[in-house]
């Protein structure tokens, strides 16, 4: 059982002044074994805040990070699944299932986790799962209006990986999970 | 070498006398058991001589002075017998009076006093007097403070308390007190005489042994306190005054700082409150080095103690205007005392400060009032150099933050910005950090133009270079914390009310806009957003004639994000714009929609020169123009004849590719009334296709082998995207062209075998697999490609 920290968006300080308060008493370090962030933290301070939560933390560059040297995407290996992370500012048209599908093919990947679009999203298709944490600090959005504050949490397990996605609405945190299971690869 | 040679020595006399009053000590025992009252006399009149000793320090007396108290007990004991067995009290009383010196004469006098009391043979006062004028005798420090420390020790149970035995008709409670006071006086007196002069060496070594001695004096006041008789009345009219005029009139430093502290450690604080005018009044009297301040700091530390503990005894502070004696007794010793440092007079004001948030938090003009005093004295003095001065100021300011969670109450201090301006410019920024970190905390909100103005006056520091910042280069970790607060707290700023907001708004902007260049990138985003959220708010409302409009909002902004050219920072500059024009389109304004991405396209050709910058910014050119609908054909066209045109423009060729095949994108909008125009898609893709054919050609000649398919792949993924939505310009026999394309160049001598790009098109024919096996008429489509 492998817990992964989905999260990103946040755009401290530009958009937004700090997590939830419900949030970050949830988010405590030792719990988590991976964080993978969809990028635009914006500074040093919220990268330094994840690392404390978990060493291993991985970052994609959103167009608004003020450090550029973050990749434009990254692929990780957790137990047997391959994920895939961008922030998703790149891919056009923005929010576009097809073509986030496109780059999911090009990362060759099980999961792929973006961002940009502010709204969680989790969807599935033949090949694998699109996952989009959100925004954890419901930032403006240009392209989503009204999003409540979110992140996700995947749990690893073997072939199968359970998503729950948080969600603080109304100034309660509310929880909702889907199940993927995985077939395995077929050799190439 | 002396220092060591004397402790020898006293251990030495201390050893020799407690020999000498174990030696007489046993005779005095034989003579008792042998009922010999002379003999047991004498030899106790020689053990009690040990005491006579000016050799011992205070510490080692009382060791001495134990020993011979344990014997008295025993000679009390048989005293009380003696009684019994006929010789009578008022002999004995006379009897021990012929011992040759005073100092033995008087500690068996006293022992004899208290039997003489407990048989009620004479009236206890008469008894009580005559000892404590008697003790006169000893002049000695020392030996008289131990001397007046023993009858108080015997008298303790003996005093004519109410509801004690001892209470009679000619014995009253006034008796007690008297008897206690004049104890304690000629203990005070005894006890200053024990000078501080000489050398240093000398010096240090009598404050050590006063510092001894002082609790025999202070135990006399622990007496009175236990008096039950003694009233708030009593109290007043006697005992306060007496002490008082002994401390004032002793005149010695020393004594005066410890007992006022004793007195108000042991008196209740029902006492104090009723008495303040009286106590207070008697601080300036003191010696001018004696630290006044902690005593009233203790004194206020109490009274908010008890404030806090019985809420129903407010109504008493305010009936004796607690607040106004303190205070003006604190600006009297303030002012007697002239050479009082800073950091002194401004500990007793925040000592003051939390007397009145404890006891009066709902008095903002009593807090006001205090901090006005402090400006005050903090006038016509250069800015604070002295670091514990301060630090003491910033306990000062923090104090109402901390007490008041809503950061507003704080604000209506008039003093408050008045005392930040006596900070060095140094401090007066951490101050203001502090004021913004209470706000993050405590989750407030500030809600008014005119309450925003008083906060980015008091953090002005932050807010812009203010005269006499020092010259030095700020570190730049710690100017980008301060700037990112300022950010943060732009975002705790909001009122429903859109006209109030778009006053909050105005009023952030005219303080940020004097921030210079280098605050400008932190500040302007955080309220352009603000900016943003506002107008979304307004979007749904009719209403042109209201103040706030989004027009008027989109005209702000420009002017805003136009500041950051003085920086310069175009890149954000740009995302900002983009921002903006997508905002525009939402609210239908197509003008202000087109000068926005106006401005971002002249950021792009005359500012982002970088290559990486320019790949970033065009997709986001793209995508918010894809996203846009309020354009009519021409401006459309325009806008997107521009984008296409800096695609094309890209130096290195998978950027140039990639940028031309999602401007494709451009031309084809998903929902019902957007745009479909599947002839450009198609020959955006083929241009795409041209580029990375020529990347590949460039890549034979200049390295010998040709890169990764990658580029072709995505271009394939591309046909396949708009095949799937329908655009009857991609057919089926193109992407089958492009699948054999890719094949080929997979396998050719030339190619480099590259994992990525292999299993990327791996995946693309898993998919075509798929949609082919999903039947129905996706399924048909596809059926036609073979892979």
């Amino acid at each position: 059982m492998v817990l992964v920290l989905a999260i990103g968006d946040l755009h401290i300080p530009n958009r937004a002044p700090d997590l939830p308060a419900k949030f970050k008493s949830m988010l405590v370090p030792g719990k988590i074994q991976h964080i993978i962030c969809t990028g635009n933290l914006c500074i040093k301070e919220v990268h330094d805040y994840l690392k404390s939560l978990c060493p291993s933390l991985h970052i994609t560059r959103g167009e608004y990070d003020e450090d550029s040297r973050y990749p434009e995407t990254k692929t990780i290996t957790i137990g047997q699944f391959k994920l895939g992370l961008c922030h998703g500012h790149q891919v056009v048209p923005w929010g576009d299932l097809d073509s986030l599908a496109m780059l999911q093919r090009q990362l060759d990947v099980d999961i792929l986790v973006s961002g940009h679009t502010h709204q969680f999203k989790a969807y599935k298709h033949e090949a694998g799962v699109v996952i989009n944490p959100g925004s954890a600090t419901s930032a403006y959005s240009s392209i989503t209006y009204d999003v409540n504050p979110s992140f996700v949490l995947m749990d690893i397990d073997g072939l199968r990986v359970v998503v729950y996605v948080y969600e603080l609405i109304d100034g309660e945190v509310k929880v909702d999970k889907i199940d993927f299971k995985k077939t395995s690869t077929p050799a190439i | 070498m002396m220092i060591s040679d004397a402790m020898e020595d006293e251990e030495k006399w201390l050893a020799e006398g407690i020999a000498g009053i174990q030696h007489n000590a046993f005779y005095m025992h034989r003579a008792l058991d042998a009922n010999n009252l002379r003999e047991a006399l004498k030899y106790s009149a020689q053990l009690l001589s040990e005491l006579r000793t000016s050799r011992l320090s205070p510490h080692k007396y009382y060791e001495l002075y134990m020993r011979a108290f344990d014997e008295l007990r025993k000679l009390e004991m048989f005293f009380k017998e003696e009684e019994r067995h006929g010789c009578s009290v008022m002999d004995l009383y006379e009897l021990v009076q012929h011992a040759g010196n005073i100092l033995p004469r008087l500690y068996l006098l006293c022992t004899v006093g208290s039997v003489y009391i407990k048989s009620k043979e004479a009236p206890t006062k008469d008894v009580l007097k005559d000892l404590v004028e008697m003790c006169r005798g000893v002049q000695h420090p020392i030996r008289g403070l131990f001397l007046r420390s023993y009858l108080a020790q015997i008298s303790r149970d003996k005093l004519p308390d109410i509801g004690s035995e001892y209470e009679g008709d000619g014995d009253t409670v006034m008796d007690a007190v008297e008897f206690v006071l004049q104890n304690f006086s000629e203990m005070n007196k005894l006890w200053v005489r024990m000078e501080l002069q000489g050398p240093a060496r000398v010096r240090d070594k009598m404050e050590k042994e006063r510092n001894e001695l002082r609790d025999l004096v202070g135990k006399n006041l622990h007496v009175l306190s236990q008096i039950e008789g003694i009233d708030l009345d009593l109290y007043k009219e006697t005992v306060l005054p007496r002490i008082l005029e002994q401390v004032v009139n002793c005149k010695d430093e020393l004594a005066q700082y410890y007992l006022m502290d004793c007195l108000i450690q042991v008196f209740p604080d029902e006492y104090h409150l009723q008495t303040l005018e009286t106590l207070l009044g008697a601080c300036p009297q003191l010696q001018p080095t004696v630290d006044i301040k902690t005593v009233l700091s203790q004194l206020m530390e109490r009274l908010s103690s008890y404030a806090a503990s019985s809420p129903e005894v407010l109504p008493e502070f305010l009936q004796v205007e607690a607040f106004a004696k303190l205070s003006t007794a604190i600006g009297k010793v303030i002012e007697t005392q002239g050479d009082m440092p800073i950091v002194g007079a401004i500990t007793l004001y925040v000592s003051l400060l939390t007397f009145t948030l404890r006891v009066h938090p709902d008095r903002l003009d009593y807090v006001d009032q205090v901090l006005g005093s402090c400006v005050k004295k903090l006038s016509n003095r250069p800015k604070l150099e002295d670091s514990r001065a301060t630090k003491q100021v910033v306990a000062l300011l923090s104090a109402p933050l901390e007490k008041y969670s809503d950061i507003v109450t704080s604000l209506t201090l008039s003093n408050y910005p008045r005392v930040m301006d006596h900070l060095d410019s140094g401090t007066n920024k951490i101050m203001a950090m502090v004021i913004i970190q209470s706000i993050m905390t405590n989750q407030a909100c500030v809600s008014s133009a005119d309450k925003v103005e008083v906060l980015f006056e008091l953090i002005k520091g932050l807010i812009k270079d203010l005269e006499g910042d020092s010259e030095d280069e700020l570190d730049e970790e710690d100017f980008n914390e301060e700037q990112n607060y300022v950010a943060r707290v732009i975002h705790v700023l909001y009122n429903d009310d859109p006209e109030e907001m778009l006053k909050i708004i105005c009023t952030v902007r005219k303080h940020i806009m004097t921030g210079g260049p280098k605050r400008l990138p932190f500040t302007v985003p955080p309220l352009v957003f603000s900016a943003l959220k506002l107008i979304r708010r307004l979007q749904n409302q009719d209403g042109d004639e209201d103040p706030a409009t989004p027009k008027k909002i989109f005209q702000l902004l420009n002017q805003t994000i136009e500041a950051l050219s003085y920086v310069p920072a175009p890149e954000l500059a740009l995302r900002l714009y983009l921002q903006c024009a997508e905002a525009a389109n939402d609210c239908d304004l197509e003008p202000v929609a087109y000068e926005f991405f106006t401005q971002a396209f002249v950021l792009y050709e005359e500012e982002i020169a970088d290559s990486k910058a320019q790949v970033t910014a065009i997709h986001l050119i793209i995508g918010t123009l894809q996203r846009t609908n309020v354009f009519g054909v021409e401006n459309r066209d325009t806008l997107t004849h521009k984008a296409t045109g800096y695609s094309a423009k890209l130096l290195k060729k998978p950027d140039h590719c990639r940028a031309v095949y999602a401007c494709s994108h451009l031309f084809w909008v998903d929902d019902q009334d957007g745009i479909k125009d599947g002839e450009r898609v198609l020959l955006c893709l083929k241009r795409a296709l041209r580029i990375a054919n020529a990347a590949q050609q460039m890549a034979n000649v200049a390295r010998g082998s040709s890169g990764p398919v990658t580029l072709f792949v995505e271009i394939l993924n591309k046909y396949l995207y708009y095949f799937e939505k329908g655009n009857t310009q991609i057919t089926s026999a193109a992407i089958q062209g492009l699948i054999e394309l890719i094949k080929t160049e997979m396998q050719s001598d030339t190619a480099t075998p590259d994992r990525i790009s292999d299993a990327f098109f791996a995946c693309t024919l898993r998919y075509i697999q798929f949609q082919k096996q999903k039947g129905g008429a996706m399924g048909e489509k596809f059926d036609t490609i073979k892979v």
